[in-house]
């Protein structure tokens, strides 16, 4: 067998802040030209692993190692991050904070330039580069012109003007939306036929990687390994639900149905599944016992209703239009699109932040317009992505106490509406701890409860779950749940197609500005044309359901969701 | 979000968009120096001249930077005030005579010379604050940072200056979502309130920025030094443009310039050009 190029001997680190050790006895080879994925929930040590591998780790991030690592036969601790960039070349997750470079073409130089290439030699290498991802007539273009999509292509060229012989991706999914997602999984595949580069990919989203295969699968839990083995053998055992990772979903939909997986079946990719009759018969049969099942559901009092909405930030270009629907009480509704398609700024105009050039945004019969972000504020709550945008108190007790001491609400009154809210969010124990003690999904249910606190009547969350691996992303949905059962009005942001599914019953879909559909979330991702129109994906459950000769995709994937809500949770 | 450009690049076709960003850079410094040194009116007079020469045909139009023209022309307008304030017979110190227009009150006389040397400050200002706008509006960002390590100026430093262009508009984005959100938690900045609450609340907006900004900067220098960031003494540019026979043709005439205006200026020993005595 060939020299691994990356091979970890009962290796061991310990971060310099931490008590205990981030990785235990990790051995792992990785060959030249291999695939591998590195999967594993956050505090796993999935990414520590990269940050290893690519030396930022002990260079950037000291700490007491045990043991050996070899990268392309060199110890790792002995060289130095310069000379490891000339091995591994690492993509970050944030497309954003990694390019450096003012335009595309300085970007992908950029590791070049600290070569001291010449700079004839260096333009010629970076035409060759960008022509291999597909960025070749973007050289010219500022980052803030480029989708997500593009700038995981600026990265990728930015880490191949080096001929890396592993190249490193650390969570490339997290930003991107489902078909960008599904692209850059494609693309990977294709940088690696081309150069031949050992492909690590560090993700928790395994059923968008198996996209395209992957020779093994190594997973993570608590700092050690718990299995390395080919994507067959893993899909087929049940290590992964164990250690929080999720399955693809027409594998638990096959299980549900009392299909065996074994590595005979294929069930490394939908397409690829070798299902007999016999477990055709039994797919079907499980979905004609669901169906009965399905209930319909009846819509309460009408809350809020937007006619005609349209808005740009100049006169000449518009960035949202036709936009229409109504939202009723105690709905919990998904607003789905690609990035860029106009949802966060359909929920600005809700919020008031800007202000619409035409049509009515109606609260209760009452129209909006007129009212101030903070009036508006008393009855709709709006919840950033990242938590770390909106908390400005370092403890937990003032962080929601803050909206109501500015609306000068006296203090016994106050005291009581923030006990009331802590215990609703289930922080009540933490009330006077720090912020900073909390963890991620922690510091989420604190900004929604520094929102509920003001007893919005409908609360919009963009992004809520996003970058979270499946344990806290359930624990943060379940919690909106739990708060939806409660009365509240939930209005989501997403373009997380198993959130909007799993937990919305309706969806509006957004595609350049324009509203596309407001439907079941189910038939959403069962109408192919709407699936194109809006650049999302079909679910595995749709292709499984047509393998298995289902007349009816949308209605199957509504059993699925169905049955999980009733049975699994 | 609106766009809210001051003073930015301004990306036009023109004779000096196309000269070097060293070139550019030397042609300020040395212009710079030349006009801080003299008094002397007659080059002082050349030297607007050639300004308004160089602005013409940089297509750069008084509407594209009108914004900081009056910022500078207030500034310029409370300098005069404040020399006038405090020295109204330096003047008359300075040429040796004394022609009194106009008696105001107390010791502030109008006095022609004093007018003369308000004048020749104006024009000094004005020589080098239109050149320094030039320069910000026709030098492309990318070039920033390779025209100051060409000069010498360290290439950590320069870059810093790049990355700072580079971020500017993300901090902004970020700062503008901030406060909406903080906004909609009745967080008011539209100037009602008083001067400390308002203070107060800049904070709730501020820490937060501040928090991600140093996030993003860890991710910056991560992906800086994963890229091989600071390896060696020097690096290349892939930016960087070859010199022409025109930037040789502009360094040549400002550094004659600089030659001219410092013989003019020390021949006769003195700084000024004093058409009184």
């Amino acid at each position: 067998m060939a020299t691994p190029v990356i091979s970890f001997q009962d290796y061991g680190f310990q971060y310099m802040a931490q008590a205990e050790p981030t990785l235990r006895h990790i051995n792992l080879d990785i060959y030249p030209g291999e695939k591998v994925l590195i999967a594993g929930t956050s505090g796993s040590g999935k990414s520590t692993v990269g940050n290893c591998i690519n030396g930022l780790i002990p260079f950037a991030y000291p700490g007491k190692s045990s043991g050996r690592l070899l990268v392309d036969g060199r110890e790792a601790g002995e060289s130095s991050i310069f000379e490891l960039s000339h091995v591994v070349g690492t993509v970050l997750q944030d497309t954003d904070g990694q390019f450096i470079g003012l335009t595309v073409g300085e970007d992908i130089a950029f590791a070049a330039e600290n070569d001291c290439m010449p700079q004839e030699e260096m333009k010629q290498l970076v035409d060759r580069v960008s022509g291999l991802v597909d960025i070749d007539h973007h050289l010219e273009y500022a980052p803030y012109e480029l989708s997500g999509g593009q700038k995981q292509r600026v990265s990728l060229a930015g880490v191949m003007v080096e001929a890396v012989k592993v190249l490193l991706f650390d969570e490339p999914l997290a930003n991107l939306d489902p078909a960008a997602g599904r692209t850059t999984i494609e693309l990977i595949d294709m940088v690696h036929e081309r150069t031949g580069a050992a492909v690590l990919i560090i993700e928790h989203r395994l059923e968008d990687v198996l996209w395209r295969r992957m020779d093994r699968i190594i997973l993570m839990d608590e700092g050690a390994i718990v299995a390395d083995l080919p994507t067959e053998k893993l899909l087929a055992g049940e290590q992964l639900l164990q250690h929080g990772i999720r399955e693809p979903l027409y594998l638990t939909a096959l299980r549900y149905a009392g299909v065996e997986i074994t590595e005979a079946l294929h069930p490394e990719h939908v397409e690829k599944l070798a299902l007999t009759r016999e477990d055709k018969e039994k797919v079907r049969g499980w979905y004609h016992t669901q169906k009965a099942g399905i209930r319909r559901e009846q819509h309460g009092q009408e809350l809020l209703r937007i006619t005609d909405l349209k808005f740009g930030y100049t006169a000449e270009k518009v960035t949202l239009q036709d936009v229409n629907f109504t939202i009723h009480k105690g709905e919990m509704v998904s607003i789905v699109g690609r990035n860029g398609a106009g949802k966060s700024t359909l929920a600005k105009l809700i919020c008031g932040f800007e202000q619409p050039v035409s049509g009515s945004i109606l609260m209760e019969g009452r129209d909006l317009k007129g009212d101030t972000i903070k009036e508006r504020a008393a009855r709709i709550g709006y919840v950033m992505q990242n938590p770390n945008q909106m908390i400005s108190k370092p403890m937990i007790w003032d962080e929601v106490e803050m909206a109501l001491v500015l609306s000068g609400m006296p203090k016994e009154e106050r005291t009581a509406r923030v006990e009331e809210t802590l215990r609703i969010c289930g922080l009540y124990p933490f009330r006077n701890w720090p912020v900073s003690a909390l963890s991620f999904g922690q510091k989420k249910r604190v900004t929604i409860a520094s929102i509920l606190v003001q007893r919005p009547q409908i609360i919009i969350l963009d992004e809520p779950t996003a970058g979270q691996d499946y344990h806290h992303y359930t624990e943060i949905m379940d919690f909106l749940k739990e708060l939806n059962g409660k009365g509240y009005t939930i209005l989501m942001i997403t373009h997380d197609m198993h959130l909007m599914l799993e937990y919305t019953k309706r969806a509006i879909v957004f595609s350049e500005g324009r509203m596309l559909a407001d439907t079941t979330a189910a038939h959403v991702l069962n109408d192919p044309q709407l699936v194109q129109e809006a650049n999302l994906k079909e679910t595995s459950l749709y292709m499984l359901s047509l393998a298995c000769g289902i007349e009816e995709p949308q209605v199957f994937t509504e059993c699925f969701i169905g049955y999980e809500q009733k049975e699994v949770r | 979000m609106a766009k809210i450009a001051i003073l930015s690049y301004i990306k036009r076709n023109s004779l000096v968009h196309e000269l070097t960003g060293t070139t550019k850079l030397i042609f300020f410094l040395a212009w710079s120096v030349a006009s801080m040194v003299t008094y002397d009116t007659r080059v002082l007079v050349c030297m607007l001249l050639v300004s308004a020469v160089v602005f013409k045909i940089s297509r750069i139009r008084v509407r594209d930077i009108s914004v900081v023209l009056g910022l500078a022309a207030v500034f310029l307008l409370l300098n005069n005030l404040f020399v006038y304030l405090f020295a109204p017979e330096y003047g008359v110190e300075l040429y040796e005579s004394r022609t009194v227009l106009l008696t105001i009150a107390g010791p502030y006389t109008i006095t022609l010379q004093q007018l003369f040397y308000h004048l020749n400050m104006t024009m000094k200002v004005i020589c080098v604050v239109s050149v320094a706008l030039l320069f910000i509006a026709c030098t492309d960002p990318s070039e920033f940072a390779a025209s100051l390590s060409s000069i010498g100026v360290s290439y950590r430093i320069g870059y810093s200056v790049s990355l700072a262009l580079r971020y500017i508009p993300d901090v902004q984005r970020e700062y503008h979502n901030i406060s909406q959100a903080q906004q909609a938690r009745g967080i008011d900045l539209s100037g009602k309130d008083k001067v400390f609450t308002r203070l107060k609340n800049s904070v709730a907006i501020l820490l937060p920025l501040v928090l991600s900004s140093l996030n993003r900067i860890e991710t910056v220098s991560n992906a800086m030094e994963l890229r091989g960031f600071g390896k060696n003494k020097k690096r290349t540019w892939y930016a960087k443009r070859k010199m022409q026979r025109n930037d040789w043709l502009a360094i040549g005439f400002v550094l004659t310039v600089l030659v001219v205006d410092m013989v003019v200026t020390f021949w006769d020993g003195n700084r000024f050009y004093n058409p009184f005595v």
